[in-house]
């Protein structure tokens, strides 16, 4: 019994809930002529498309500068480096490789701006961070219009400037990294093993960053600065290369998410990146200044999961269409659960 | 009233935080128009006295107090301060409780103004009642008056100088129609020398229409010559009552810091056994300090100038808040500092935590929880951290030293040792430094120190907070570190008996510079007079430094 409630009092009642929620749906899939095999692939592919985006937020947390609302940022520098590959003619993996190159050159300038910003709003960081992710966004959606591409596929079709809401990625690197080494069981069953190996690559690093010097004083000057700047940490500077590596991680987890979702979403399509991503890792367990990568694994998972599993069980029990109403509402009512619960790191 | 009859008396009042005793058996009397003067060292039980008095919701929290309160003659036990003050006893506070943006008349009226009636109040009820300025004003001014000073009854708080916020509050105190004691919490520390002895005269004025005042203060001089009666309080138990005329600061500082006999014997013994260390005064510096100050809050300091010899322990002793604190946090480049400090020869650069550290200096600081510990890490974290950081111990290069990974195992073995060491107990090196006691979080702060092997090593209140096992053991630690490996300490303390019984000289800190520097082996009384600032006239005992 005693062992029982260690086991609720450290992974968290809400969160034991919200997994035996999810479970529930699975279980309930079949019965309500859901194709369970579809659904695990796709929240699979989900999981694979959205884990470095959740896997950006964790340098931030880690050096205190708390969630990074401003993940916007990183996703327009991800947005500049797909196009600016697509419009250079690159396709398929070269494409891609290319994308990813050009989007961490601008992460890195915009990150470095970033960084010297929230070094001067210590205790304001969140919502700074929020702010400068919608003026960002703003600005670009400008930018959008102005620059100039010329490729066809991605200008408006009147006009012949500006750039379109929407731009597919087929032709180019669409499922690049979904279709490597993909293991398809059945007609429904995908396992995105392309992605799902990024994902982990990248966690991997992150692993390793963390055990290195460097990621120690990262971690202590988000436990407690004072302790840090006592300790003769550069409290300034290991905060500025945690915000340079979350938001050039938020541009390499567009460009992953672009291969998979298809399409490049501009203008206004970066303001719905962030939130989502720290949902996941507040479901996850992470608090607002120490996050693991079990948060960031078990929260992309239940949030993907929860996401993908409820529209598609409730429509079939209430065969009407209303899968968009309720991603909207379950998505924001995570958002909301998740962001009351920040204080407390669950293990 | 009758002069016979006490208006307060206090009959044996104990009182223990947590099974910590801080009061025991006090007893003493305060007669109508009496002045008494309330003196002890900081944790003596002034404070807790007087919350008990003005019945603090803090002391039925933590189970009551013993003994009985008579005042007016009916015993009394305050359940809040509300209580207290209808039944006439004022408290002026040593922090302002005033509201910046109000007038003077306005706060000394504060809840109390009086009312215009109306048609409309008859209707709903006082609360939309308008205030009368103009007998507000006049009542404020007569308590004023009463104070025997000018202040204008318009003025905004934010506005006035120190000394009249200070009278504001008195005013308030005395406005209540029944007030018969006032008790003044270190009225005079924020006063100039001549606002001080306008306050002074008040108060004696205050005293012959028949209020009974308690004074407390640490300015002794002060409470010579106000007081009536002087009762001193030390270590929770009243040590003396008796007429302050004809007494001198000399003989309160004494009784303040005096301990029994056997204790002094026996730290004299100690200081005996130490004295072959000690007397090697041929010792090379390893510390210099010059014109040091530092910007600490609370803990200011101007023109230090001290020299520290290698490998003895230096202690630096004060009142709180009189800068002893500002001294370490200065030179470890946590608070803004400037003058020149000088380790081995060379200077050490100020302002910047690293450079400190990187010289082979180390500080447990007193801000145990705040500056200390990484209260959400394991022990392990909280011990190897900075010598990691500064000296790149417990980390394994790899690929050839582009990397430096962390070494848990080798991080986890130095916790085992400390643990061992120190007898930090705690259920193994990965437990979180939040969740062990006082005692065990100050092994671990000293602990952390340690792994750092510092050629000096600054600790500041290294016992505050904690038990006195756990004081031993840190303090022996200290001694042992200080023998074994030569380690120049440098100890902080505001506990004098501590530092005597550790140091081998001690420098005491008074208004923000060095009052003097004494062995240890120097008499109590003349610790105590250097502590209060002493009559600078007087021979000043092996004065060094100052101004």
């Amino acid at each position: 019994m005693d062992s029982m409630k260690r086991f609720v009092a450290d992974f968290g009642l809400p969160r034991i809930i919200i997994t035996l929620y999810l479970f529930a749906l699975f279980f309930a899939a079949p019965f309500v002529g859901v194709n369970l095999p579809a659904s695990i692939s796709d929240t699979m592919i989900r999981i694979g498309m959205n884990g470095i985006m959740v896997l950006a937020l964790v340098p931030m947390i880690q050096s205190g500068c708390g969630l990074n609302f401003g993940l916007s940022l990183g996703v327009i520098a991800g947005l500049l480096g797909a196009t600016i590959s697509i419009e250079m003619g690159y396709v398929g993996a070269w494409g891609f490789v290319a994308a990813i190159l050009i989007s961490q050159a601008f992460g890195a300038v915009f990150g470095y701006g970033y960084g010297k910003l929230l070094n001067r709003v210590k205790g304001g960081e969140m919502m700074i961070a929020t702010y400068v992710g919608f003026s960002s966004v703003m600005i670009m959606s400008i930018a959008w219009l102005i620059l100039p591409f010329k490729d066809p596929t991605m200008i408006w079709g009147y006009g012949g400037t500006g750039l379109r809401t929407t731009i597919s990625v087929e032709g180019f690197w669409r499922h690049i990294l979904d279709d490597f080494l993909v293991i398809q069981i059945g007609e429904n069953f995908k396992f995105p093993t392309g992605a799902i190996l990024v994902f982990a690559a990248m966690s991997f690093l992150i692993w390793v960053f963390f055990h290195l010097k460097i990621g120690t004083a990262i971690t202590a000057v988000g436990s407690n600065p004072t302790y840090a700047r006592a300790s003769g940490i550069n409290i300034d500077r290991m905060r500025f290369v945690s915000v340079m590596m979350s938001t050039m991680l938020g541009a390499l987890g567009i460009i992953v998410f672009q291969q998979s979702f298809g399409f490049i979403q501009l203008y206004e399509g970066p303001l719905y990146m962030a939130f989502p991503a720290v949902a996941a890792i507040l479901i996850g367990g992470a608090g607002v200044n120490k996050a693991t990568l079990t948060n960031v694994f078990i929260g992309a998972a239940l949030y993907q999961g929860i996401l993908t599993m409820t529209p598609s069980i409730f429509n079939a029990v209430l065969k009407v269409d209303m899968s968009d109403v309720i991603r909207i509402i379950v998505s924001n009512g995570m958002i909301l659960y998740a962001l009351t619960r920040k204080t407390k790191v669950a293990k | 009233m009758d002069s016979a009859e006490p208006i307060l008396s206090l009959k044996g009042i104990g009182k223990s935080f947590y099974g910590n005793r801080v009061l025991a058996d006090v007893s003493f009397d305060v007669g109508a128009g009496e002045i008494i003067g309330l003196v002890g060292e900081n944790g003596a039980g002034k404070s807790t006295l007087m919350k008990i008095l003005f019945g603090m919701p803090v002391i039925s929290e933590t189970g009551g107090f013993e003994g009985s309160i008579f005042f007016n003659g009916k015993e009394a036990r305050f359940k809040t301060p509300f209580d207290a003050l209808d039944a006439g006893i004022g408290m002026v506070h040593q922090e302002f409780s005033l509201i910046p943006g109000f007038t003077t008349t306005e706060n000394i009226l504060l809840n109390r103004e009086s009312l215009n009636s109306s048609v409309l109040v008859d209707i709903f009820g006082p609360r939309i009642s308008t205030l009368d300025r103009a007998t507000m004003e006049s009542r404020a001014k007569s308590a004023i008056d009463k104070l025997g000073v000018t202040l204008d009854p318009n003025m905004l708080i934010k506005e006035m100088p120190v000394g009249h916020k200070q009278f504001t509050e008195i005013a308030r105190e005395l406005c209540r129609e029944n007030v018969k004691l006032i008790v003044l919490d270190e009225p005079t520390a924020v006063l100039t020398e001549s606002e001080a002895e306008v306050l002074l005269s008040t108060l004696r004025l205050l005293a012959s229409e028949g209020i009974a005042i308690i004074f407390i203060s640490h300015r002794l001089r002060e409470v010579v010559e106000l007081c009536d009666r002087v009762v001193v309080l030390r270590d929770g138990h009243k040590i003396e009552d008796f007429p302050a005329k004809g007494s001198s600061t000399k003989q309160i500082a004494s009784l303040m810091v005096g301990r029994s006999m056997e204790a002094q014997a026996k730290i004299d013994a100690a200081s005996a056994a130490r004295s072959t260390q000690s007397e090697s005064d041929a010792r090379e510096t390893i510390l210099s300090i010059e014109n040091l100050w530092v910007d600490m809050p609370g803990e200011t300091v101007r023109n230090v100038n001290l020299s520290v010899k290698k490998g003895e322990i230096f202690g630096i002793g004060g009142l709180a808040g009189q800068g002893k604190l500002g001294i370490p946090n200065g030179i470890m480049g946590l608070s803004p500092a400037g003058g020149s400090v000088i380790l081995n020869g060379t200077p050490v650069p100020l302002n910047a935590p690293r450079a400190a550290l990187e010289r082979n200096m180390a500080f447990v600081s007193e801000d145990r929880r705040g500056v200390g510990l990484l209260l959400d890490e394991g022990i392990d974290w909280n011990i190897a951290f900075t010598a990691m950081q500064v000296q790149n111990k417990f980390l394994k290069p790899i690929l050839g030293g582009l990397f430096l990974w962390r070494s848990d195992a080798a991080m986890s073995n130095l916790a085992e040792e400390y643990i061992k060491l120190l007898e930090i107990k705690c259920t193994g090196p990965g437990q979180r430094a939040g969740n062990l006691s006082g005692g065990n979080q100050q092994k671990v702060c000293l602990a952390k120190a340690f792994a750092l092997r510092p050629d000096v090593l600054f600790v500041s209140e290294p016992t505050r907070g904690i038990d006195i096992g756990a004081k031993h053991l840190v303090l022996d630690t200290l001694k042992k570190y200080n023998s074994e490996y030569g380690t120049t300490i440098v100890m902080v303390s505001s506990e004098l008996e501590e530092l005597r019984s550790v140091c081998d000289r001690i420098a005491i800190v008074y208004e923000g510079r060095i009052e003097g520097i004494l062995p240890h082996t120097a008499p109590i009384e003349d610790f105590g007079i250097l502590m209060a600032g002493a009559d600078r006239d007087e021979a000043p005992v092996a004065l060094v430094g100052g101004n």
